[in-house]
Order: structure tokens, then sequence, then C-alpha cells
């Protein structure tokens, strides 16, 4: 092992760069500052119609010009945006990166405003449907809006933008995303495939459809008023998630080669761990088993044993079901320590950013250890007793943290941890 | 870091030309005319999917319930992958086994969209009225039939495969970065053994949409591949289907005793900006890479048909003299996602029976060769992304 290897002699993988908007604000400055103060960036929906919603409450970005131009548009602006601050921080040129990227991006599909653009265009000539549609298409083609509905079309402007190599990779796995964007960004560098990778998760997709469709599956929070209220992970009064916006971008590389070009390391990507769960669409293995599988995978992939984590930024969406299986799974993982080991959602405060959410985490967890400051689970009013742990209740902690545990869990079986150190061994 | 080889030990395939390997490999042998069906999406054609019996590798009612059209297809291909290679009722095999799936989403609800579109054209009060119709009409459970990681989450609870589990996105450069992150996994040591694939449903107009937004279908029925540059519309033909893999290491097919078909030598891929940068040369450039120790006995292309792209790519096809070509989306469609895990199936097939099937359009590709050892399988997105994979005899 040398000081650029790990414990089982692949490169360390150092963290030189990070980016992050969400409600809270863009960049890091703004959001920490938010963040460890105990705000909220949920707020009342003033983005489309509330009528007939029983949902009225998002952490939507509506700071952009781009916050009403559709999910692709404000997606694709969310990761520059973050991408943007990540590069610079870790001195590269912004439009020459150099090394290969990896998007985690949500599955938008053709926006109702464009339906009914490509109908007005049709409508004397017969009943409305995908017929007319298709035959609307037929007078001429409607690029803007097909570069909406492509998968990889905005991983492609990003590739142009920041000049990174090869063919990027998009991915979706749900809201686990974030953390699998940087962990395929881990492997290529243990791989040696490049020596600085860039990892962005981005979400900017919160339309009245998408809501619509969580709200069905019971999966969001009701509590519209006060808005900042929502989101109260591990309360036993939660009751859904908040559905939100941001982006989180990271830049790492080889830590011998951020060292020899003299790169400021802000943290180490120690290790990722997954397992898949195969029992349910969107529940979990009533004996937590894959969510225990996907931490302890991250643990030994970083060789780092529990006793060594001292503080989890956890997924903490604010289910009743996440809530209690991300107990069950860290207290079987953690034993008797996890009543006393500090955990704390981000999710209290920014909402569940989705694609987004692994990796804006990611990045509060670097700054976390940067600053020794862990920001809080905030709404802890009425903490459930089922779960006992030790949130970080409603105010921030000074503390020193040279390891953190950051998990996402998702839909279809998604189970995704990070594990980051300040120092490489 | 190891340097590990990458094998091929299970293939599943379902499309417009059948169900299994044996009935692939016998349709394109035989020169089965392709099955088009030219009535329902008028003025456009799919190739149809067989018909299927889900109930083969989807057991349960429930489960199929539960998946949209490309989801189930996909489903049901991962499953005749692991029954291929042997490991389908392995469940610590099953439960140690990483997976990457190509994923679209979309199949929208039709009904609700077009009571939708009706109700728009006579209220003001459009976000209203869609709260109102979207709330109340749309199936609770089509979200998820319909999202893009579902797919890999339906192989999960179906198939118990559960090691990883890592949906790509973005049309045909998801299938090529789907078998490239598998098998530079695989090679590295990083994973012994993997599922990847993806799965197409071309019979769904919101699929037919996304494409047609940027004029790219053929508007005026089937022609063979390499003769669409004159044709009305955008010159693809999509077709329904989906092909699987099941990857291994060398070791780890060897100590389980697993057939194999072929070895993944490299895969080639980029992403180049076509408004600026010449395609030409690229796929040229990517196909000589994969060609650089020895020219491949046989180019297997996963052209979409797409005017231009498609042109362009027979052109650089054309500056190597040596090779044979079979463009397969001429005979089953254009599968998208689904296009280079097919095109690596049939080139991986063709190595492993040592022969090169008959032209699919004779009048542009040539006979022979007389024997195959290895092949090169291509996918040069209708848009973006290219990408080329070198199979090898073992």
């Amino acid at each position: 092992m040398s000081k650029y290897t790990d414990h089982l002699g692949r490169p360390l993988v150092a963290i030189t760069g990070l980016g992050v908007v969400s409600s809270l604000g863009q960049g890091k400055e703004e959001n920490w500052a938010a963040l460890t103060s105990g705000t909220s960036g949920i707020h009342t929906i003033t983005r489309f119609a509330l009528d007939n919603l029983r949902t009225q409450i998002a952490g939507t970005v509506d700071f952009l010009e781009e916050s009403t131009k559709g999910a692709s548009a404000l997606s694709q602006k969310l990761a520059s945006l973050a991408a943007e601050e990540a590069v610079a921080q870790a001195g590269f040129p912004v439009d020459d990166f150099g090394g290969p990227l990896f998007l985690a991006a949500p599955p938008v599909e053709l926006e109702w405003r464009n339906r009914f653009a490509l109908d007005a265009l049709v409508k004397s000539e017969g009943e409305p449907g995908y017929d007319l549609l298709l035959a609307a298409c037929r007078r001429g083609p409607q690029e803007d809006m097909f570069n909406t509905a492509e998968f990889g079309y905005i991983a492609e402007v990003l590739a142009d933008k920041f000049g990174t190599r090869g063919l990027p990779i998009t991915l979706s796995t749900a809201c686990a995303s974030g953390a699998t964007a940087i962990q395929l960004g881990v492997e290529a560098i243990r791989r040696g495939e490049s020596d600085r990778v860039l990892s962005i998760g981005t979400d900017g997709s919160v339309s009245a459809e998408a809501l619509i469709r969580f709200s069905l599956l019971s999966a969001l929070s009701t509590h519209n008023e006060p808005a900042h209220k929502a989101a109260k992970p591990f309360s036993k009064d939660r009751d859904g998630f908040v559905m939100a916006e941001g982006s989180g971008a990271m830049v790492m590389e080889s830590l011998e080669s951020a060292v020899a070009r003299g790169a400021n390391v802000l943290g180490i990507m120690r290790g990722c761990g997954e397992k898949a769960d195969d029992f349910h669409r969107t529940r979990s293995k009533p004996d937590g088993s894959p969510a225990i599988g996907a931490v302890r995978a991250s643990l030994e992939d970083a060789g780092i044993e529990e006793g060594a984590i001292d503080y989890i930024n956890a997924h903490g969406t604010s289910t009743p079901e996440n809530d209690k299986m991300e107990y069950l799974a860290l207290s079987t993982v953690f034993g008797d320590r996890i009543s006393s080991l500090p955990v704390s959602s981000n999710k209290s405060m920014i909402g569940h950013t989705l694609t987004a959410a692994g990796a804006i985490e990611a990045v509060f967890s670097v700054l976390t250890i940067q600053t020794g400051t862990i920001p809080p689970t905030i709404n802890y009013d009425n903490p459930d007793p089922a779960i006992v742990m030790d949130v970080v209740p409603n105010v921030k902690r000074e503390a020193s943290v040279s390891s953190v545990l950051s998990s996402s869990f998702g839909f279809g079986g998604q189970n995704t941890c990070l594990v980051m150190t300040a120092e490489p061994n | 870091m190891q340097n590990n080889t990458v094998v091929i030990t299970g293939i599943g395939l379902i499309s417009s030309l059948g169900e299994g390997v044996d009935a692939h490999w016998k349709a394109f042998n035989d020169g089965l005319e392709p099955r088009i069906d030219s009535e329902t999406f008028k003025p456009y054609a799919v190739h149809p999917l067989v018909e299927v019996d889900w109930n083969n590798q989807i057991p349960k009612r429930g489960d199929q319930r539960q998946m949209e059209t490309w989801q189930r297809i996909g489903t049901y291909t991962a499953g005749l992958a692991l029954q291929d290679a042997g490991i389908k009722d392995d469940e610590s095999l099953c439960a140690s086994m990483d997976m990457v799936v190509a994923a679209g989403g979309g199949e929208r609800d039709v009904s609700v969209d077009t009571q939708i579109l009706a109700e728009a054209r006579v209220r003001n009060d459009i976000g209203t009225m869609l709260n109102e119709k979207l709330t109340t009409e749309l199936r609770p459970t089509l979200f998820l039939a319909q999202l893009s990681n579902l797919l890999a989450g339906n192989i999960s609870i179906v198939h118990k495969v559960t090691g990883s589990s890592r949906t790509f996105m973005g049309e045909e450069g998801s299938g090529i970065s789907a078998i490239d992150t598998a098998v530079a996994r695989i090679r590295s040591g990083q994973s012994t053994h993997a599922l990847v694939g993806g799965s197409y449903n071309s019979q769904h107009p919101d699929m037919l949409l996304g494409y047609e937004l940027n004029g790219m279908l053929k508007r005026d029925g089937w022609a063979p591949l390499w003769q669409r540059e004159d044709s009305e519309g955008g010159g693809i033909v999509t077709g329904s289907g989906g092909a699987f893999l099941v990857l291994e290491s060398a070791e780890h097919a060897q100590k389980r005793g697993a057939r194999v078909y072929a070895a993944i030598d490299g895969i080639y891929s980029a992403q180049i900006r076509r408004s600026r940068d010449d395609l030409t040369q690229t796929v040229a450039k990517l196909i000589g890479a994969a060609s650089a120790d020895k020219a491949a006995d046989l180019i297997i292309s996963g052209a979409s048909g797409a005017k231009h792209v498609t042109a362009v790519e027979k052109a650089a096809f054309d500056t190597f003299s040596s090779s044979a070509v079979r463009g397969v989306a001429g005979k089953l469609g254009h599968l998208r996602e689904a296009q280079f895990p097919l095109v690596v199936a049939l080139a991986a097939l063709s190595v492993f029976n040592g022969s090169a099937f008959p032209p699919v359009d004779a009048k542009n590709e040539k006979a022979g060769p007389s024997s195959v050892n290895t092949a090169l399988a291509t996918s040069i997105g209708g848009t973006r992304s290219e990408g080329v994979a070198r199979l090898v005899k073992v």
C-alpha cells in the first residue's frame, strides 16, 4: 500500500471540486450558510396551478431564468451551474476538463406545453390525439422539442461545454442516481481509465404531472401549511417526502495526480457500495437486508470499520417507510452506537432532490468534513420513539468529522452508499 | 489491476423474428422476409414483436401487470439470457450478479393523453384541467411501469439479480456504455459476472413521436436498410425487441463449465459533435481501432436507417475492403437502446458458429466470408453516440 493506493492497492480517489445548487441558493457558500442555520427551502409551488392537488409544496429552484422553461432546460442549467463551480474549484479549465462525464439526470418526457403546441399546429385537421401529433411533426422538424425528450441530450450539451472526454454516461438509479454517478466515476479512476472525472446529479423536473405521479403512489407529504415544516425526517408525524430540485457536482481525481499538480484535496472518496432489492417496486425487503448490504459493502470497499464513521448523512426522506427501514439498516450495522452517532437528513431543509440527491448530499458530506459543522435535521418536534437516533435535532453541531457515510435508497430496489474521509489513511 | 478476458456465456433475444438464439440464427440464415406492420401506425411501418407467452419468463401475472411493454420485453429477454447461460435458477450466482440496463421510458397512457388534448382545445384554465384529468385518470402504477430504472427493478424482482443495478439512459449510446462499463468492470476484476442489455417497444405512438419530432421515421413503408436515402421521411423503421447478454470473466465461466459464445475483445466508443466533427472519419477511426491487429471477418451493423448517418456508416465500411457487412435493422428494425446489445449478440453468434449468415440486402452487402473468427458490431446513433465492439473466437 503506497500513500496513493488504498487497502486493496487501488488508486485512492481525491475530491478536488464541489458544486451545488438547491432551493436554498446557488453555490456552496449560500447553500452551506442556509443549511447550517436550519433554513428550509420548501415553499408553496408557484410554477403551476395547484387546484385539485393534495400536495402543494416543493423545494423547486425558482430563481433561474430556466426555472419556467421545462424539466430538460432546468435540469441542464442546474447541472451546468454546479459543474462550473466544481471544475473551477478543482482548477481545471472550465471548457477543457479532459476527463469523462457521469451524469445522473431525470428521465424526462415531452412536456404538456409542447404537446399542446403541436396540437395547435393541426387543430383544424381533425380529432386530437397521437395521430394528429405525428401529423404535426410531418409538417417539419421540431428540433427544440425533440431535444427536450432525448435522454442523451443534456449530457451531450454538458460534454461539449466542459470539454469532457469520450461518450458521456447518463444514468438513473432513481433516488440513488447521484450516488451512482459518483460511484461510476470512482470505478473509472480505479481502473486507470482517467486521472480525473466529473460526476453530476441534477434534477429540475418538478411539474404538475411529476408531482401527481408521486402523489398517486402516496409518497408525498401533504403538510402544505406551513410549507417549511413539511419535511420532517425521523419524526413520528412524518407523512411523505417533499419533491425538490437542485444539482450537485463533484470533480474527483486519483490522489496521486491531484497531489502531483498541487491541487487542494478536499477529501477522499474512500468507498462505494450497492445492493439491489428484489422484494417490491417501492417497498424494501422487510428484513432490510439489501440496505444493510449496501452500507456494509461501502464500508468494506472503503476498508474501514463501522466504528470509524463519525457522521451519517442519511437518505432520510421523511416517508414513513424509508426512515423506518433506514433506521433498521443503520442500527443493524452500527449496533448500539447508532443512538449516539450523529445522523442527519439534509432533506429536512432542501427536500428530496430525487436524481440529484445522492450527489448534493455527497457535496454536503464533504463540506461537513471540511468545516466541522454537522447540518441539523430540522422539524424534529415529535421524535419517532421507534427510531432512537441522534438526528442532530433542529440545530447544527460543531464536531470533528473525519469520515462520513452517505446513504441513498430508491424505488426499484436501488441502494447505494458512499464513504468519504478527510484523510487517505 | 487484473486484465481478465471477458466472454459472453448467455444470450437472450426476442424480436419480430422470433424468440431465442436459435430462432434468430435460423431466421437470418434462411433469409426470411422481415415481418412488418404497415397499417397500425400508418404512414409508419414497424416490426412488431413476435407473439410471446409472458408466463414463460415472468410467471406471476401480478408482475406482468406492473410493467409496460418495454419493461416486459426486457424482463423476459433477461430471463432468456440467464437461462441460456445456465444460471437462471442459481440463486447465489444471481444474487452476486451485476446488472447494467440500457433503458428508455415513455409509453404513456394514450387514452388519458388524448382526453387531455381534447379538453385543452375547449378550456382556458389549462393548468386546472391538467390537474383534474391527471389526478383522476392516471393509473397510479403506470408511473413505475414506465420509469426507466424499473426495468432493472423488475429484473431484480422477477429473476433475483441483485448484485448491483444500474440503469443507463441516452438512446443508442446507453446500450454502448452499458456493455462498455460491464466489460471494463469484469476485465479489471471489479466484477466477475454481469447481465447487460436493453429492450424497446416500437408499437406505441408515444415512441414513434419521440423520433418523429425530429422527422426521423421513414414514411413510405419498409425498404432495405441501405436503400432509404431517397425515401420519404427520415429513414428509420423501428422494431420491437430486446437483447440481453450474460458476461463473465473467462475464469469464472470456465470454473462453472459454461459454454462460451465469444470473447469481447474491446469496445470503442465516441460521441462527437456531428454539427462540427466528421462522422465518416469517426466511424472509420473506431473500426480502424477495432481492427488494429487484424481486420475482422464480418461487421454486424446496427445502422438505424436514419438518413445521412446510415449512408455515412456505409461509406466508412466501404473504406475497408475486406469485411462483409450485415445491416440487421433491415430485417428486424431499429431497437434504439437495445441496438448495440443486439448487434453484439449477433456478432457473437456469428463467431460462435464460425460463419456469416447471408446478406440481408444482397445489393449492398457482400457474400461470404467462408469462416468467421472475429466480428465487429456497430451502433452509430441516429442523433449522437458511436460505438464498435470487437468479438473474437475463444
